[in-house]
């Protein structure tokens, strides 16, 4: 049952991701990229992390894409006639490189032993944000540090002159 | 039928990666660029959560929530300058971004 | 495992009952409420005060012609009414609508009635499903290749996640008053003291404020607005596809009010009232029905009554105002929290 939730929520993330990353028209792009997103949300929630399901969904689908759309429907959805990398090189090198990432990722992870995982912790939103708040409470203010600064330059980026 | 182990997670996630990392190298609309960053990131939060819970423990996914306060942060940042950029050539074609060349 | 299976599957009927028959039955109030505001009589024909109203009008939807524009969008002018409708229906089932306290059902207790009573993360879900309401209008606005639809997709689309932050806000509050993500658990929390109302109210204010915003409800329908966008983002809908945006925007009125009810007035409980069996669960689901319902007419009065908000005072409301206002009442609560409160 598991693993068969687990091979749809995967086929389902890769042929997704693959129109996210390839097709013409942008609003197709994110809105499968939602579906791949969604997707990896149902991954995490099989892997027994269901506050990052959540947050998953939360900021990624929610937030994040549609931003996106936003700024598409602000800019009118330029679509790009021609919009592959010109060069033939740097069609080759693109394509070498990502083979070489998946290639390698997936002979890592077949040479791993099959160990059978750790028992889960406890609960998952209680305990998350105990370790946020204790162990990681610098790495969390940073965060929050970066935010506000990314605010700010976003801001400042698309202000007008006067 | 078995359970899937964090062997399939992670080989997920480097097809991800891969797909991801292949549409920002062959991609040349910003917005397309942006897109497969967000990608990569995911797929890296997905190793991460696996390798969580391989190991027992939640630093992993902590660690996941601070990648996606950084990803929003990347992306609100990333948008404007494209935004920005559109004001000034009318098209978002990184190709073009080449007035600081010489 | 069987016999589980089919109480919650009875629970999701009981559920889909209510969300489903509350949509004529608002309709109705809706525009009967509307002309009582107005001073006039509405629509009165139709069986006893025009109440077989709402069955006419969705034979007449029901047998419009279904168009679809020229230039649209074929595949994803088909699919926004569908997310939206989707979106509006999945939200409610971590809401608990009713206490079935001592009720044994095939030998399984009934606990409180909510369908998705394993889910540890309640609230998190219930805005990570809502923030993709949002899609259903863009998409809407953008497929029909409209000047006005696409004016109203990016209008709500903008204000749509403007207002989260606020509710979200607001959310957090009761959240870190009852230290649980479960909504049962909020309910639970609010028995023998105050409810989250009265040492909450910014953050109930906030809430009910941003709840407007987010269900497009006047005053703040801007990507609809009438006078302007002619009816914003399904300007081009008809036939069964507009009836399924008017669906969903009933439905969440509905979860909005359910979960106003259930974070800050004490959902389905009444104070120094405490039954247990078939009697507490009727009384339960009665009361929470009448909260529900009062909220629901809330609604219809507040639309009825203001005029539209202009989009900058809309987004200074919403950043300027709710988002501080949010801010200091989730301050106050954590250092009530902090200092242990009994009443908080």
């Amino acid at each position: 049952m598991v693993m068969a939730v687990f091979v749809v929520a995967a086929v389902l993330a890769v042929v997704s991701a693959l129109a996210a990353v390839s097709h013409r028209d942008p609003v197709v792009n994110v809105l499968s990229l939602v579906v791949t997103f969604f997707c990896v949300a149902v991954c995490f929630a099989l892997l027994g992390a269901h506050f990052l399901a959540a947050a998953q969904v939360l900021i990624y689908a929610g937030a994040i894409l549609v931003l996106f759309l936003f700024v598409i429907m602000l800019l009118g959805a330029p679509q790009t006639a021609n919009d592959e990398a010109r060069r033939p090189v740097q069609r080759t090198a693109g394509l070498a490189l990502a083979a070489i990432v998946v290639v390698g990722g997936a002979l890592l992870a077949l040479t791993m032993q099959a160990v059978p995982p750790a028992a889960p912790v406890g609960s998952n939103a209680h305990a998350i944000g105990t370790a946020m708040l204790t162990t990681h409470a610098f790495s969390f203010e940073l965060v929050s540090v970066l935010l506000l600064a990314a605010m700010v330059g976003a801001l400042v980026l698309v202000r007008r002159k006067q | 039928m078995m359970a899937p182990s964090t062997v399939h997670f992670v080989i997920l996630a480097a097809l991800l990666f891969g797909i991801g990392a292949a549409g920002v190298l062959l991609r040349r609309s910003g917005i397309a660029i942006l897109l497969g960053i967000e990608l990569m990131l995911n797929a890296g939060n997905l190793a991460l959560v696996a390798f969580a819970r391989q190991h027992g423990s939640l630093d992993g996914q902590v660690f996941v929530f601070f990648v996606m306060a950084v990803a929003a942060a990347e992306v609100a940042v990333g948008l404007a300058l494209l935004v920005a950029i559109f004001r000034k050539q009318q098209a978002i074609d990184v190709d073009r971004l080449a007035i600081m060349r010489w | 495992m069987a016999a589980e299976l089919i109480v919650v599957a009875g629970k999701l009927l009981v559920l889909a009952t209510l969300l489903l028959t509350a949509v004529p039955v608002m309709v109705w109030v809706e525009r009967r409420g509307a002309a009582f505001i107005q001073d006039r009589l509405g629509p009165n024909r139709v069986g006893p005060w025009g109440i077989i109203q709402p069955i006419a009008d969705s034979v007449k939807l029901l047998f419009k012609e279904d168009v679809t524009p020229a230039g649209a969008n074929r595949w994803l002018y088909f699919l926004a009414p569908m997310i939206s409708v989707f979106v509006a229906m999945l939200t409610f089932i971590v809401v608990p609508f009713g206490d079935g306290k001592g009720v044994t059902i095939l030998g399984v207790p009934l606990g409180s009635l909510m369908v998705a009573s394993e889910l540890e993360v309640g609230v998190l879900y219930l805005l990570a499903i809502s923030s993709l309401g949002v899609y259903g209008i863009v998409l809407a606005g953008w497929s029909s290749s409209n000047k006005y639809s696409l004016l109203g997709g990016l209008r709500s689309s903008a204000q749509l996640i403007s207002y989260e932050l606020a509710m979200g806000l607001a959310v957090l509050g009761v959240i870190l008053a009852t230290g649980s993500l479960r909504l049962d658990e909020v309910v639970a929390a609010q028995s023998g003291k105050p409810w989250n109302v009265v040492p909450q109210f910014l953050g109930f204010l906030v809430f009910v404020v941003a709840m407007f915003a987010e269900t497009n409800r006047l005053p703040f329908d801007l990507a609809e607005a009438e006078t302007e966008l002619v009816a914003g983002y399904h300007v081009e809908y008809s036939s069964m596809k507009f009836a399924a945006f008017m669906m969903s925007e009933y439905i969440n009125m509905v979860t909005a009010s359910a979960l106003v009810v259930t974070l800050f007035l004490g959902g389905w409980t009444l104070p120094g009232v405490h039954l247990e069996g078939w009697l507490g669960l009727a009384v339960s689901l009665a009361v929470f029905l009448a909260k529900v319902s009062v909220f629901m007419w809330l609604f219809v009065w507040v639309r009825w009554s203001l005029p539209r908000f202009r989009y900058d005072q809309l987004m200074r409301l919403g950043w300027k105002g709710l988002l501080p206002i949010a801010t200091v009442n989730l301050v106050l609560v954590a250092v009530g929290v902090a200092l242990g409160w009994k009443w908080i």
